[in-house]
């Protein structure tokens, strides 16, 4: 993969950063259960027959690979650079997050714990962790919002569907943000026979680490993919970027791929300038939140402050550490796109490629929009469509007045 | 010598158990925490220790989330818990007192600039829930130089290993957490409490304090037997929460039920006394 071995990148530390982010900041009660689930995490991620588990289980039960999509009339109509997909939305679940919560549950597993906990904004992440719990026969609670529990009902009707107990979360701004809160809390109370399973790159080491570990099939597979069809690298890789996972998933493989342009995509909700908006690495500062140091949306006292996006899954004040490294380090680079842009290019996608992408989703989307009709019809974008928009119906129907 | 190591060399030559109450400082309002901190000192508290309201509490429980929202809900900031501690330091010289909460804030404010003001407002320690040791040179550093005791927790889940790392740089006493949980949680079970303090006590020279889990003058009186101060914060946050809209009367109300802990904690150093 490296081109040139001594520039090859190498993070996080020993100690879990990422440059002056990431780390371990968490009460003491946490600090050896953490030191666990590093070791367990550094000995199975090297295991050969861990490692046939969770290929034969990301085959047989999540069904990769995702294919990558040649977007034809979609790029005709952009009339720049062709669009290439990669299809996550396929996934069993219908996102990403299923990658990471197969992985996290075979440690779990490993490690002898009966009991799943899980945070979730749109309910994806709470929907693929309730799922590997029913599977493995375990016990599962999943916090949310309580503002998220509203908007994002048919999610949590599966939750309880798949036997999990959802929590709806009261506390604070009742977001993504306080659902990790509260699962901490849970974590700190009931950590002898808990697994946390974090649904993306943030919270302390060894989670950035570990979720990017399992999300970087993605990348992987897309670099394969694009070799074989196209015969070369894409320019650019686009994905959403809330926590961050599925975007570190897709450029973590190409990372040493100095060509290839890597732009993640945050949620400017009403515009950065109205300040309703959740977009820490545009318009945030580094602080320390749930574990780690990383940009965070913070008022100048250090409070964390309240997102908005109309996406439940891009609303969250922080992001994983390892963006805000390559942020600083300028490999990647971040930018933001309003809710009205993330909904036209909802819309764009649906009628002109027949696919219903994810409102997360939709943001890395709008940025083609942008990016598109900017380069020549022999370059080529990867955008990663982390997940399906059957979850947003409510959501996007209330955009237009409509009741379901 | 610092005031909060001072202040435990004196409680012990005279026998006695320290108790350290927590309130969250602007809890209902600012106006009533100063007045708080003197009727506590009166009613046997022997240091303080003020909570930093920060908008995401992740070791606290219900009871002290809820304090520091009332605390935020009017904007409660870092250097307006500081001038909190100057105006109690303008009538008492005496009791320590320790700043306790994230990170955050203190990270905003900058360490150089919190470590001047804090000292300079005379704060005695600090104990900040989400900054272990190994994440914590550079601040470790200023707050020595400032005179600063950087009190520690340990819990439950704290090897040797980690006892020893947190020895090295603690300093004035060290903070026992007694149950798995966040403030406010589960019971405690003192048989267990015991045996890790015996561990903690054979590793690191500093006076131990118990806390979490500790809601009456009965388990009160029992930490006291084992431990070199008894912490107390959700059953006194609790009811500063229940007279809210009486504010007036928090002072009068925390100052009676803190007698209680202490009579309770003052019968078992008699009878150690005595034995
Ligand atoms: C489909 C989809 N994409 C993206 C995200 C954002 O998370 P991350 O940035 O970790 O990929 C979510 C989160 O819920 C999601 O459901």
């Amino acid at each position: 993969m490296a081109t040139n071995r001594a520039e090859a990148y190498h993070w996080p530390d020993a100690r879990g950063h990422f440059g002056p982010y990431g780390g371990l900041f968490v009460p003491e009660t946490l600090m050896r259960p953490l030191d666990e689930l590093r070791q367990a995490y550094e000995h199975y991620l090297q295991q050969p027959e861990f490692l046939a588990e969770l290929d034969a289980d990301l085959r047989d039960y999540v069904g990769r690979p995702s294919p990558i999509y040649h977007a034809e009339r979609w790029s005709r109509e952009l009339g720049g650079a062709q669009i290439y997909l990669k299809r996550e939305d396929l996934n069993h679940t219908g996102a990403h997050k299923v990658n990471n919560t197969i992985g996290q549950a075979l440690l779990a597993k490993r490690m002898g714990k009966t009991r799943i906990i899980a945070e979730t904004g749109a309910g994806q992440h709470g929907v693929a962790s309730a799922t590997v719990a029913a599977r493995l026969g375990l016990e599962c609670v999943v916090y949310m919002g309580e503002i998220d529990v509203a908007r994002q009902e048919a999610n949590v009707y599966r939750m309880r569907l798949l036997g999990a107990e959802v929590v709806s979360v009261k506390s604070g701004s009742r977001t993504l943000k306080d659902a990790l809160n509260e699962a901490m809390r849970d974590w700190v109370t009931n950590v002898d026979n808990t697994f946390y399973i974090i649904g993306t790159v943030a919270g302390p080491h060894p989670y950035p680490a570990m979720v990017r570990d399992f999300q970087a099939v993605i990348g992987r597979e897309s670099r394969a993919q694009m070799l074989e069809r196209v015969g070369r690298l894409p320019d650019a890789l686009v994905a959403c970027v809330g926590g961050g996972s599925n975007a570190i998933g897709l450029f973590y493989p190409f990372l040493d791929d100095r060509e290839v342009a890597l732009i993640g995509v945050e949620a400017a909700g009403e515009g950065i300038e109205t300040g309703h908006h959740a977009a820490p690495l545009c318009a945030g500062r580094p602080g320390v939140l749930h574990g780690s140091r990383t940009y965070l949306m913070e008022d100048p006292d250090g409070q964390i402050i309240e997102t908005h996006s109309v996406s439940a899954g891009l609303d969250y004040p922080g992001v994983g550490p390892e963006h805000a490294w390559l942020k600083d380090s300028g490999r990647a680079q971040y930018v933001s796109v309003t809710d009205a842009e993330a909904l036209a290019a909802f819309h764009v996608l649906t009628r002109t490629e027949g696919i219903i992408p994810a409102l997360e989703s939709s943001h890395a989307l709008a940025q083609v929009i942008k990016l598109a009709p900017t380069l020549r019809p022999d370059q080529l974008i990867l955008v990663n469509l982390s997940g399906r928009g059957d979850k947003d119906m409510h959501t996007v129907a209330a955009q237009e007045g409509l009741q379901l | 010598m610092s005031r909060i190591a001072a202040r435990f060399a004196d409680l012990a030559a005279r026998g006695r158990t320290a108790l350290i109450p927590f309130v969250t400082a602007g809890d209902p309002d600012l106006a009533t925490t100063v007045p708080l901190m003197h009727a506590m000192v009166a009613a046997g508290a022997d240091l303080i220790e003020l909570g930093v309201p920060f908008s995401d509490p992740m070791a606290d429980g219900p009871v002290i989330q809820r304090a520091s929202e009332r605390a935020l809900a009017h904007h409660t900031r870092l250097r307006d818990v500081l001038d909190l501690v100057r105006q109690f330091r303008a009538r008492d010289a005496a009791t320590p007192v320790i700043l306790m909460g994230y990170l955050n804030p203190v990270e905003s404010m900058g360490y150089a600039g919190f470590a001047e003001a804090a000292s300079a407002a005379g704060v005695d320690g600090i104990l900040l829930v989400d900054a272990p040791p190994e994440e914590s040179g550079e601040l470790v550093t200023l707050l020595r130089q400032a005179g600063i005791d950087l009190v520690y927790l340990l819990a439950p889940t704290s090897d040797e290993d980690r006892i020893r790392k947190i020895g090295a740089v603690a300093s004035g006493f060290v903070y026992y957490v007694a149950v798995k949980g966040v403030t406010g949680a589960g019971h405690l079970d003192l048989a267990d409490v015991n045996a890790k303090l015996t561990a903690i006590r054979r590793l690191i020279p500093l006076p131990v304090g118990v806390g979490f889990g500790i809601k009456d003058a009965e388990t009160a009186g029992q930490v006291a037997a084992m431990a070199d101060a008894v912490i107390v914060g959700s059953a006194i946050v609790g009811r500063i929460e229940a007279l809210t809209m009486k504010p007036e009367h928090i002072p009068g109300a925390i100052g009676d039920f803190l007698a209680g802990l202490r009579a309770a904690i003052d019968a078992t150093d008699r009878a150690r006394g005595l034995k």
